[in-house]
């Protein structure tokens, strides 16, 4: 009965409501909102958003019903790095449009519209629960013709993974820039020159920022970065938009914490597989840490300290964090219940590896006012599980998108389907 | 009693079959200088039980004495034993990886680290993999973690035949012989599709195609045959012996069935293909690694008596993965072949459990129950068939080595960790006691020596 003020507007808001209203009823519901988990819960949905969820609420006259009973309901799963949509096969086999070369973009360089929503991964990973993603610029090795990538990236964008238009939820989501051993190539070769790269167009933004009226009046130098990259850098400066830092190694991050005090910049690290040894001043900082709980091998030397007690040291610290799988954070973006999984095992709190799926990347990417938990007001993404949702054996049973419901089929699906039943004797291509 | 006399034979078996050198009397290059750590009395006591012959046994013992299991059952007991409290625990076999880098692509993973792969030329049989282990792998100690206690290391698969494998101990060593697990024959890693043709085509030679991966295959077995022909004929007393050739010797070593093939393989066509080769010249093909279409060809598998040796749901990341589903070894364990999910990753080692638990979650899913101690077999069991040595290890049947888990619950769920690792009969690793715990020389003084586990 904790809900019944909303229960009771979520009623009356039904009766006025002409969109179809679906009720989902009998979970077990865990909101990662202010209600925390709700047993024997309804959840009304309207218009593709969340208009009520309580306990002991009966699902209104001519609502759908979809009885939940004896199941497990979490928001929809929020990556909260990679490239979905952005590459098909990884290597050898066409483009990967997260990665740019060349001069004439860095911080203006904008991902959102290389998005592809019909890629078979958007398939396979939203019917494991993925509703939500960041999809991000990429740094990589130079091509044949010596073109390099950026330490300066580009723009993330967060997309949700419905079958519809629209799939953009929020363009310049964050600046993404590549500090740490495998970018040093890209600055020339050390680290300090990494640093001196973003100081400059940092500088440069600045100055841009403060001139930029003489500057188009052709009465102030010519700077390094393009209008348009010192535009997109400004937004940072301004603290609009936050910057992703790829950085692993603790005293690169030590200085990164300096600079972005500097600067003022909102920043967010990603990778930080040293960061749980500046747990303290990265909670006193109030930088996120997106990592993967499972990374524990000196795979170089800036991740010689790498642990699986990462996430729960950070955690307790009271570090902001979020799972990404440095290995398969793409194709299989849905091993993220495997990451929150882990990271349980190692000592988080099961609700802190909950939220490090679902909502912490919605606030780090501000969009948290419309997704991430389950509360009214917000876009309908749910997901419902026979069971624990960390546990490897469980698969969701459905995903509902902004309030529709997703048909729980994907390439991978189909191959199962016609490889599976043995009794059919005609050739595979002949097999629906 | 009998089934010790079997296990006994057959380790003599083993020693022989691994002896395919020259017959100059020499003695073994490289032998294991195994010794293991000192093995007491230790009794197992009240745990689910797991055995890795397909069967559960619940609130049962297990008792373990000079290496060895001794026997499995409930209510054992054994004088002057130490007691071990299994009870809510889970106990299985080690858990076995048919496929590894570790040693020869260790952490960190540096240019002057890279060991894998011979590429000089697309047949090089002549390179073991032993001779690149680093036995200062930190992976070797975090795969320990995860109740890995033996595994295959091969080399990579740059090359139509990359060089001979080795099964190692998980235990740690000056160099590689102290980690050789004793009497395994060697295997031979072979590598179809992109990976090759990429190589040398991309260098102007063959193989530039998969036709010209074949062809290269075909020519290396014909060369093998004659080598191996002649030095047949030469101890017949028939003809010169030619001189020794260590590629030649690897690949008749695979003829006369000493030496298995363990063959790097995505496509189910190109299985279909590698199965027909092996036919063509004679040998068999112990397992295929990645496997990624297995699933397509489950029958096939069956009849040639070939593990598919895959991951749970690695995809996607070059065009010959494009087709994984999660389901594959579900598929293929139920067209009656020999299922395995092995890692390629020194992450993934750690967590071969889980990696199995993703498919039977998805089998369910689909109506295919796969029990757990049906599944644990994937781990255990199966890869210690395809390694060669399943009369010695892979189950808990009395004579077999003590190599045992303990996990703390369901193995297949996320939250299980192993909680003590025997190693023929040893405690070699102990999430509750670091003293146990070894620490290669590379994490001296880091942060972080054994994986978060202290």
């Amino acid at each position: 009965m904790r809900n019944l003020t909303i229960a009771l507007l979520a009623i009356i808001f039904v009766g006025v409501a002409h969109a179809e209203t679906t009720a989902i009823v009998g979970a077990t519901v865990h909101t990662v909102g202010p209600y925390g988990t709700l047993e024997n819960a309804t959840i009304i949905i309207s218009d593709g958003r969340i208009i009520a969820v309580g306990d002991n609420m009966k699902a209104p006259d001519g609502a759908t019903v979809v009885d939940a009973s004896g199941k497990i309901i979490t928001p929809g799963l929020f990556t909260p790095y990679g490239s979905l949509g952005l590459v098909e096969v990884g290597f050898s086999a066409g483009p990967d449009d997260s990665v740019q070369r060349g001069d004439e973009f860095t911080a203006s360089f904008d991902i959102a519209d290389a998005y592809n929503r019909r890629s078979t991964l958007i398939g396979i990973n939203r019917i494991e629960g993925v509703t939500r993603a960041l999809i991000a610029p990429n740094a990589s090795e130079p091509d044949e013709s010596g073109n390099t990538s950026h330490v300066i990236s580009g723009l993330a964008t967060v997309v949700n993974l419905g079958d519809g238009p629209g799939s953009i939820d929020r363009r310049a989501a964050a600046l993404v820039v590549n500090l740490g051993e495998p970018s040093v190539e890209l600055a020339g070769g050390s680290r300090a020159a990494l640093l001196m790269t973003l100081r400059q167009a940092l500088d440069e933004t600045r100055d841009f920022r403060d001139h930029s009226d003489a500057h188009e009046r052709g009465q102030h130098s010519d700077y390094t970065y393009s209008v348009a990259d010192l535009e997109a850098l400004q937004a940072v400066l301004s603290g609009d938009v936050p910057m992703l830092a790829i950085i692993d190694r603790a005293s690169d991050i030590e200085i990164l914490i300096a600079l972005a005090q500097e600067y003022g910049i909102r920043t967010i690290i990603g990778g930080g597989v040293e960061a749980w040894m500046l747990a303290d001043e990265l909670a006193a900082s109030n930088i996120p840490v997106i990592l993967a709980p499972t990374a524990n091998l000196p795979s170089n030397f800036d991740r010689l300290n790498a642990s699986l007690k990462s996430a729960p040291i950070l955690a307790a610290a009271g570090v902001k964090i979020a799972f990404a799988d440095g290995q398969s954070q793409t194709h299989n973006a849905r091993n993220i219940t495997q990451s929150a999984g882990n990271a349980v095992a190692e000592g988080l709190p099961w609700d802190d590896a909950l939220r490090a799926i679902t909502l912490t990347p919605a606030e780090m990417y501000g969009v948290s006012d419309r997704v991430g938990s389950i509360e009214a007001g917000k876009d309908a993404d749910i997901v419902i599980w026979p069971g624990d949702p960390l546990e490897l054996t469980n698969y969701p049973e459905q995903v509902f998108i902004k309030g529709k419901s997703v048909e729980m089929v994907s390439r991978q699906t189909l191959l199962r389907d016609r490889y599976l039943d043995t009794d059919d004797k005609r050739p595979p291509a002949y097999r629906n | 009693m009998n089934k010790i006399l079997v296990v006994v034979t057959t380790v003599v078996v083993l020693l022989t079959a691994c002896d395919a050198g020259p017959g100059d009397g020499a003695a073994e290059p490289f032998a294991s200088r195994y010794a293991g750590l000192e093995s007491g009395t230790t009794l197992l006591q009240g745990a689910t039980v797991l055995t890795g012959t397909g069967e559960r046994l619940d609130n049962a013992d297990v008792l373990i004495a000079d290496g060895k299991i001794v026997a499995v059952g409930v209510g054992l007991t054994a004088d002057g034993a130490d007691i071990v409290d299994a009870s809510g625990k889970w106990v299985t076999p080690g858990v076995i990886d048919v496929h590894s880098h570790l040693g020869v692509y260790p952490s960190p993973g540096t240019q002057s680290h890279s060991d894998g792969n011979e590429v000089t030329g697309p047949v090089t049989a002549e390179v073991w993999a032993e001779h690149s282990v680093w036995p200062h792998d930190p992976g070797f100690v975090t795969a320990l973690a995860g109740g890995v206690t033996s595994m295959q290391v091969l080399p990579g698969s740059a090359n139509l035949i990359g060089g001979r494998g080795v099964t190692l101990k998980n235990v740690p060593g000056r160099n590689v012989m102290d980690m050789k697990f004793p009497g395994a024959p060697h295997g031979m890693k072979m590598a179809c599709g992109e990976n090759p043709k990429r190589v040398y085509g991309g260098r102007g030679q063959s193989p530039m195609t998969r036709m010209g991966n074949v062809a290269g295959y075909r020519q290396a077995w014909i060369d093998a045959a004659d080598y191996r022909d002649k030095m047949e004929a030469a101890e017949a007393g028939k003809g010169e012996a030619p001189k020794r050739d260590l590629r030649l010797e690897t690949l008749a070593g695979v003829l006369d069935g000493e030496i298995l093939v363990h063959n790097h393989c995505y496509r189910a066509d190109e299985m279909s293909v590698m199965i027909d080769i092996a036919k063509e010249f004679g040998y068999t093909i112990a397992a295929f690694h990645h496997a990624v279409e297995a699933y397509k060809i489950g029958d096939l598998l069956a009849e040639s008596d070939t593990c598919a040796a895959m991951w749970a749901d690695w995809w996607g990341f070059k065009m010959e993965a494009y087709d994984g589903i999660r389901e594959n070894a579900a598929i293929v364990d139920k067209a009656g072949a020999c299922a395995i999910i092995h890692s390629d990753s020194g992450i993934g080692i750690q967590r071969l459990n889980q990696e199995t638990a993703k498919v039977m979650g998805a089998a369910a899913r689909v109506g295919v129950d796969i029990s757990p101690e049906h599944a644990i077999q994937w781990i255990t069991k199966n890869p210690a068939k395809a390694l060669g040595v399943q009369d010695v290890v892979g189950t808990l049947e009395a004579g077999k080595m003590a190599d045992v888990v303990m996990w703390s619950g369901n193995p297949f769920s996320v939250y299980a960790r192993a909680e003590q690792v025997f190693i023929d009969g040893a405690l070699a690793y102990d999430r509750d006691d670091p003293s146990v715990n070894p620490v290669t020389d590379f994490s001296l003084g880091t942060a972080a020596t054994t994986g978060g586990a202290q």
